[in-house]
């Protein structure tokens, strides 16, 4: 079975949306990232979905409950790279993705998670750990 | 004029009938914003064919009003029908897990939006978007 490759950057995780996402990909990459945040004491989810020619509400469910599980596993998600297109359709469709923060580009997204990382668990804390 | 049909039976099917509706779009001449919202109301009615409906078809065609071109898909199952209409319309309303927002915003992102359903004998959904 396909399944959406996770990338480790520091303490995010990077997650580029390339293909027309089914649903057994979504579960699939739902569950994957839950492994993962734990796996790395991820502290960010950055999910790139510029490739995604559309977004229904299947989808936005889908960045919905990866943000929600993501929030009790103490991690921030942030969607980057919309199309412009996708955003006007989502509007007129009803769709909010609470819980969801976008961000324009992967860059923007980077350090938005850079910031919550720096702000809620300064590094020199985690050096003192156990050394103290 | 090029008519196009989809079974739907499985989440491949749906995306299936995205890549479907998008050609026919494009060879209609649609911009792309109008090409998002038909393919993404397409998106949530194949969903709906295949969830609720128990599976069924999509038949796509592309059409002409004068000088307007566009494209109208009407989706079909012969699955438990929709009761209550108004209700299964209303933003929010699900009977499944979903967001409720299917029907209500399909019917948003088209010009042409109509429901014809027969409890115990299915369901057919036409939509279309002229250019
Ligand atoms: N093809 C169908 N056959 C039977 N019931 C349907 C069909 N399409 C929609 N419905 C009913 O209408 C409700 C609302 O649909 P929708 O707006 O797409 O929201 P959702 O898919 O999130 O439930 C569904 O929960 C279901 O009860
Ligand atoms: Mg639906």
């Amino acid at each position: 079975m396909d399944r959406i490759p996770i990338l480790k950057l520091g303490e995010a995780l990077l997650v580029t949306i390339q293909v027309d996402m089914h649903d057994r990909l979504a579960l699939a990459l739902e569950e994957d990232l839950t492994t993962r945040i734990v796996e790395y004491s991820a502290k960010g989810v950055l999910i790139d979905i510029s490739a995604l020619e559309i977004v229904d509400s299947f989808i936005g469910r889908t960045l919905g409950n990866i943000a929600m599980i993501a929030k009790v596993l103490d991690a921030d998600t942030v969607v980057v790279g919309m199309r412009p297109a996708v955003a006007i359709t989502l509007v007129e469709l009803g769709l909010s993705l609470p819980g969801v923060r976008t961000a324009l580009n992967a860059e923007r997204g980077m350090a938005m998670i850079k910031r919550r990382i720096d702000d809620g668990y300064p590094i020199s804390e985690y050096e003192d750990e156990g050394g103290s | 004029m090029a008519r196009s049909t989809v079974p739907i039976r499985n989440g491949e099917d749906v995306v299936r009938v995205r890549q479907e509706v998008r050609r026919l779009a494009i060879e209609a001449g649609l911009g792309l914003v109008d090409q998002t919202k038909v393919v993404t109301a397409a998106s949530e009615l194949a969903r709906n064919t295949l969830d609720y409906g128990k599976g069924g078809q999509a038949v796509m065609d592309i059409v002409q009003n004068g000088a307007r071109r566009g494209v109208r898909i009407v989706f079909e199952d012969n699955g438990p029908g929709i009761a209550d209409i108004e209700l299964a319309l209303k933003d929010g309303y699900t009977s499944g897990k979903g967001m409720g927002l299917g029907l209500g915003g399909a019917r948003r992102l088209c010009n042409e939006f109509a429901i014809v359903s027969t409890p115990g004998k299915g369901t057919m959904v036409t939509i279309a978007r002229w250019k």
